[in-house]
């Protein structure tokens, strides 16, 4: 039945019925990525490693903020950091860019979106895994008892991504800017997130003698990184690496209970925010091809 | 019969811009510029499609009628009224619309086998007949952008059409690759019917229509003018495009200044023997003198066209008032059978149809000799 408007449900079993065609788009927009490149996959590694290298350079080297195995938890951080902006600033262009198919044949275009989250997931898994080589070579242990909380956590930020690039790809249609406003975003976005910088030690002070804790952690990126740089750093408070030796409380001493709170009210969110995305997308891809 | 789509009162607005906001800075700073105007694409088009029925969808450009497939595929949502499909649909709006220029070919039966509705096993399934059907076994592994656009084209037709789809919709891709695959493309769609399944086809071939459908609608302006039997509905077609041609102004005038009043025979019947003339009377009426060309087409009862006069070498001088003419036919070689008689005037170049009836005269030929086929052909033997 095409009528004029789609329930939700109806939209999600659509969507779910063409998951096959998801594997497809993402597994040839992988193969199309790397097809023509002789160092392929390598690329996806190049250059976050790039990045981190001259955050290494800028932070431990020039401004010595003294965290032993700084690469660890910089790269903890920043594996969420990449994933998320990949998925938004991506998405948000995903129709506009794939307008011919979008024009000329008909399946659900949720499902673009959701490709380009299945594959920042593949990007994601290989930095996971240079990480994972990184600390093995480094001799730097995980806290174990908490690696359960990494899957969840995980969870959490892809519902979160996922549900802004469905709105933001819908707008984008309507509203050309959308791309640019998302980029120019996506930057500030960073800074507001304890990746380069540890929160416990430089914004926590500061937030909490305003009272503006809850602000902070407003920001739906920033307890997936808290979880991810708690589990794979692994330490919450060390001895810092410069001359005098002092003691620096690098994360928050949370409890696991707070981390499973945390985080299962991120996940919450992100059900409701996807859920949002999804309808708001179902009522605007009506015109989408008329638009393009 | 079961109804295997169903469009109720389905309406298509389009909102034209004009000097639209494209970006915020715009908007923001001119807010109350740019004007937006609806255009009215279908106006409350109702039609039925039952199962293993053939339908044609007949119109002018800026009818209406691709709009109309697309809405039925899903593409676009109509403003309002309702689509309700049963079974599986495989649209052809476009041959090879979803293939990515860098993979391969077989990737991209798979994956755009996945956009029509497969899955991998039903794909694997009929990945011998696709590539068999296209002739492409040669150049399956390379990327479809090395591929020439009859390469494309043939891929994109194989793909659809082995996807095994209760319905199949097609939109003017039948005009494509050459002379020798479209008939290939022709006998898979009469194959198509024989297996029952059901058609819906746009064209502005209103021959194709004719020889290929079993019903046709006609779409003028968003309206749904004939939902009728091919024939029927190919003669308010082109009797529409009579009234209201785009074109020069001397042939728009040269429409509404001639119609056609009566096509007689001398004999009182329209029935004769092969190899005999065939001779119409035929009175027009005209309101200024005008030059034009007679044309007389015969088509079979399944609709084929069989034979279309040249009109370059018939002029036909028309004076204002009525003019009574005489069309014949010297030598009528067709078999025995019944045949559908179209004539009228166009205009000097051919093009343009001034005054045209179809279905004049329904042609009973005879024949008393025992060849075959469609036509009498005399074999003469001479000693060498």
């Amino acid at each position: 039945m095409l009528g004029a408007r789609q329930g939700l449900i109806e939209r999600l079993s659509t969507v779910w019925a063409s998951r096959e065609l998801l594997l497809y788009l993402i597994s040839s927009d992988i193969k199309i990525k790397y097809k023509n490149s002789a160092l392929g996959m390598i690329w996806s590694m190049i250059a976050p490693a790039m990045q981190i290298g001259i955050y290494f350079l800028v932070f431990q080297i020039i401004l010595k903020n003294g965290v032993p195995d700084y690469v660890i938890m910089l790269w903890s951080g920043m594996l969420v950091w990449h994933f998320f902006t990949n998925v938004v600033s991506n998405a948000t262009s995903v129709v506009v860019q794939r307008a011919g198919i979008v024009k000329k044949v008909a399946f659900p275009r949720e499902i673009l979106a959701l490709s380009i989250v299945g594959t920042s997931m593949v990007y994601f898994s290989i930095q996971f895994g240079v990480l994972a080589l990184l600390m093995l070579l480094m001799g730097h242990a995980p806290a174990w008892h908490l690696l359960w909380l990494v899957p969840i956590s995980f969870l959490g930020v892809v519902l979160i991504a996922s549900a802004l690039g469905i709105f933001f790809s819908a707008v984008n249609v309507y509203f050309r800017d959308t791309s640019h406003m998302v980029d120019v975003g996506i930057n500030l976005w960073f800074w507001l997130t304890p990746i380069v910088y540890s929160y416990e030690r430089t914004v926590s002070p500061m937030v909490h003698a305003h009272g503006l804790t809850w602000l902070y952690l407003l920001n739906p990126v920033t307890p997936v990184v808290l979880t991810f740089q708690r589990v794979l750093y692994g330490e919450t408070t060390v001895i810092a690496n410069t001359p005098d030796h002092s003691v620096l409380h690098v994360l928050p001493s949370w409890t696991t209970m707070t981390f499973v709170t945390v985080n299962a009210a991120l996940i919450s969110a992100g059900v409701i925010l996807l859920l949002g995305a999804m309808s708001i997308f179902s009522r605007l891809q009506g015109n989408f091809a008329e638009e393009l | 019969m079961e109804s295997v789509v169903d469009v109720r009162s389905v309406t298509k607005k389009f909102r034209l811009h004009q000097g639209r906001h494209k970006n915020l800075k715009d908007r923001i700073l001119h807010p109350g510029q740019g004007t937006t105007t609806d255009l009215l694409v279908l106006n409350d088009v109702s039609f039925h499609v039952g199962a293993g029925e053939t339908v044609g969808v007949l119109g002018r450009n800026g009818s209406g009628k691709s709009t109309l497939l697309k809405c039925i595929c899903g593409v676009l949502q109509p403003t309002a009224g309702e689509i309700a499909i049963r079974g599986a649909l495989a649209g052809l709006l476009e041959l090879g619309a979803g293939f990515q220029p860098e993979l391969s070919g077989r990737d991209n039966i798979y994956l755009s086998g996945s956009m029509l509705g497969l899955s991998r096993k039903s794909v694997d399934a009929v990945f011998d007949d696709i590539v068999e059907f296209s002739e492409l076994e040669k150049f399956i592994d390379s990327p479809v952008k090395f591929y020439s656009s009859g390469m494309y084209v043939r891929l994109g037709f194989a793909v659809a059409v082995n996807s095994d789809p209760d319905i199949l919709v097609v939109d003017e891709v039948l005009a494509v690759g050459d002379e020798r695959f479209q008939a290939k493309c022709m006998d898979r769609i009469r194959q198509f019917q024989a297996d029952g399944r059901t058609i819906l086809l746009v064209s502005h071939n209103a021959d194709q229509v004719r020889a290929l459908c079993d019903r046709a609608i006609v779409l003028e302006k968003g309206h749904m003018v004939s939902d009728a039997p091919a024939g029927e509905s190919v003669r308010v077609f082109r009797e529409h495009l009579l009234g209201q041609t785009a074109g020069s102004s001397q042939s728009t005038d040269a429409h509404s200044a001639m119609t056609i009043v009566g096509v007689t025979s001398p004999s009182g019947h329209f029935s004769i023997v092969t190899g005999q003339s065939l001779t119409l009377d035929v009175t027009l009426e005209s309101d200024r003198p005008l030059d034009g060309r007679a044309m007389v087409e015969i088509v079979s009862r399944r609709g084929e066209l069989i034979a279309r006069t040249d009109p370059t070498t018939t002029p036909l001088s028309i004076s204002s008032g009525l003019n009574n003419v005489r069309f014949v036919l010297p030598t009528v070689p067709f078999l025995d059978g019944t045949y559908f008689v179209n004539l009228g005037v166009v205009s000097p170049e051919g093009n343009s149809r001034w005054a045209w009836r179809e279905q004049a005269a329904q042609l009973e030929v005879t024949y008393d000799g025992r060849g075959a086929g469609l036509v009498a052909l005399s074999l003469e033997v001479r000693p060498s």
